[in-house]
């Protein structure tokens, strides 16, 4: 029993509520915002830590104990994604105050990323499948809104994609909720699990698994349910991708690995199985998407395609080391996620374009964006001391000990050309010719520098200090690799 | 030919308040009997939308000047608001109390907390809708 749980969900919830009284009134706007989103990264580190020494937290909203009432659970895992999550939401908020107009903030801009953000949290947070769904409707409505915000052509047109696809997966979730609900009479996490592995995982349960991986591919990205994904996140502006890219399809991963690890893990032999090998497809789509386009936004994106592949096939491993090495990649990949997609953003409004082949020598002035860029880059692809290494190590440990040599291999060969990707944009677009003098470029990096050597410092620094954190890290896989001590926790009998 | 709409709007002028009425009693009904926050809202903004028929967007503004978008922000805030106050009891989020107490009129009746909540719920319901209804009207 513990109501310091529910601030993470809370402080966006109430700040998105106040944000909507000062629509027109811009600097209070900015202030309450950021002051929301540094205390939400405060709390996030106290509960973190209060984790890490107390063990799992839980709340019984309205004090109705499990199975009966709604549940919040803070497991290692979700309060690292959460931790993540205010970070990222920092950065945004940062971001957003250079790179948005006046427009789209009278039209409640922020309130929306504050409901995102409370969406989000919530998710990682829940305990309950149902109330899952109604946070990933929390998240949803508000992408709506940051989609089409600003309603250029481009906007409208993706838009409808993304709502149609999305409101399908959404009646496809119920649908499969209904048909859990029917087979076991519950809709609690950890009393679905014990209630599973009491009946045993019969073949009907396997079904509702694999619509779940439908439902959560879909939200999450992964092949072959990933067709909205590029078109959709190059419509919006920089600081909303970033968020899209950082934290949505996140959500969709952190829920496959919930229900992959906590509900239906007795028949590993065909879930993990379908599971690994639509990984290893969403990897090598992904990387095919990266080598192939010209265009700044839309190679990031399609990297998101190759992490998401290359997290999954870590949880379909389902190794010890597999699934760390998971945990790792995933916080690490939303933290570079954002870093990329600020800086590409940041690419974007000095040379006024998107496209690879007219830009070129945008070292000479700006230096300091440049290296930044390179050290994302880098650490993006996992080069030892950053922090993509540690976590794409693990995987592939995990991956070869688990037998999947060829999937393992597809991961490394991936990590290649995901290298390949984005130093095509360092090369051609930092190096070579100056395209542009001073005078010529269509802005400047003022207020932009600071969000992006958050995000890319904050990589560098998880990646030196591995042995700092790799405590809490290992805590969060433990709890994945053994339900019981999340049932135990939950149900306290 | 301007039309007239005498029929309509006496009509109008004496149905309104049996709406209201209705929504008040379905928002109040809704802890033992069919109703809550949700119908008894939707009923409500129902009796604006027929004020909207009768008259025009202008005349219904100077009736009821309220900004709705404001309207479902102080609806959210007060479920919400509802729900964070059990935390200076204690409580769990989203806690409830009831008691029972000698009203005038009322006689023995029952108050929850939870009633709070639904009036945040009919907030957000009223506020909502008419926000869509609205701006469709208004565009050109």
């Amino acid at each position: 029993m513990n109501n310091f749980i529910i601030l993470p969900i809370l402080i966006p919830l109430l700040t998105g509520i106040l944000l909507i009284f000062f629509n027109k009134r811009f600097a209070v706007q900015k202030a309450i915002s950021l002051l929301a989103a540094a205390s939400s990264v405060v709390i996030a580190l106290c509960l973190v830590q209060m984790v890490y020494t107390e063990g799992i937290q839980s709340l019984y909203l309205g004090g109705w104990e499990p199975p009966f009432g709604i549940i919040l659970v803070a497991d290692q895992f979700a309060s690292l994604l959460v931790l993540t999550t205010s970070i990222i939401g920092l950065a945004a908020v940062l971001y957003s105050f250079r790179t948005i107009d006046r427009e789209r903030e009278r039209f409640y801009y922020f309130s929306a990323v504050q409901f995102l953000i409370t969406g989000v949290t919530g998710a990682f947070l829940t305990g309950d499948i149902f109330n899952l769904f109604v946070f990933f409707e929390v998240m949803l409505m508000s992408s709506y809104v940051l989609i089409v915000l600003g309603s250029t052509k481009i906007q409208l047109r993706e838009s409808i994609k993304y709502l149609l696809v999305n409101v399908i997966s959404s009646a496809l979730f119920v649908i499969t909720v209904a048909y859990l609900y029917a087979l076991t009479g519950t809709l609690n996490m950890a009393d679905l699990s014990v209630v599973i592995s009491e009946n045993g995982q019969t073949g009907i349960i396997t079904v509702v698994a694999i619509m779940f991986l439908v439902v959560f591919g879909l939200k999450g990205a992964i092949f072959p349910m990933y067709f909205w994904l590029p078109g959709s996140y190059y419509a919006p502006p920089s600081a909303v991708t970033a968020l899209f890219g950082a934290l949505l399809t996140k959500v969709g991963v952190y829920s496959i690995t919930r229900v992959f690890t906590l509900i239906f893990y007795h028949d590993t032999g065909f879930t993990h199985q379908v599971l690994a090998w639509l990984s290893a497809f969403t990897i090598i789509f992904g990387v095919i998407g990266a080598i192939a386009y010209s265009d700044i936004k839309k190679i990031i994106i399609y990297n998101i395609l190759t992490a998401v592949g290359v997290i999954l096939f870590g949880i379909a491993a389902n190794t010890s080391s597999s699934v760390l090495g998971s945990v790792y990649y995933l916080v690490h990949d939303m933290i570079i996620k954002c870093a990329l997609f600020f800086l590409v953003g940041a690419i974007a409004i000095i040379t006024g374009t998107n496209d690879l082949r007219k830009m070129g020598g945008l070292i000479k002035n700006h230096p300091f964006l440049g290296w930044l860029f390179f050290v994302s880059a880098i650490s993006l692809a996992g080069i030892p001391p950053l922090s993509g290494f540690i976590g794409k190590l693990k995987i592939v440990e995990g991956g070869f000990e688990a037998g999947e040599y060829a999937i393992s291999m597809v991961v490394l060969l991936s990590s290649l050309l995901v290298l390949y990707s984005v130093l095509k944009i360092f090369i051609n677009g930092f190096w070579g010719e100056q395209v542009m003098t001073t005078e010529q470029e269509k802005g400047n990096t003022k207020g932009m520098l600071l969000p992006i050597g958050l995000m890319a410092g904050l990589s560098v620094a998880f990646g030196f200090g591995i042995e700092l954190v790799s405590p809490y890290f290992t805590q969060a896989a433990e709890a994945l690799l053994n339900p019981e001590i999340y049932i135990q926790a939950v149900l306290k009998e | 030919m301007k039309t007239n709409d005498v029929i309509l709007q006496t009509v109008t002028k004496i149905v309104l308040f049996i709406i209201v009425l209705f929504s008040i009693y379905l928002f109040f009904a809704g802890h033992n009997t069919p109703g809550g926050g949700f119908v008894g809202g939707l009923m409500a903004s129902g009796a604006i939308v027929l004020l909207l028929l009768a008259f025009d967007v202008k005349t219904v503004l100077n009736i009821l000047p309220i900004n709705y978008i404001n309207l479902a922000g102080v609806g959210l805030f007060i479920a919400v608001g509802f729900g964070a106050g059990s935390f200076l009891v204690g409580e769990p989020f989203l806690s409830h109390a009831f008691d029972y107490f000698e009203l005038p009129l009322l006689g023995k009746t029952e108050l929850t907390t939870a009633t709070i909540f639904d009036l945040g719920v009919y907030l957000v319901v009223i506020g909502v809708t008419m926000t869509i209804i609205q701006t469709i009207g208004e565009t050109e």
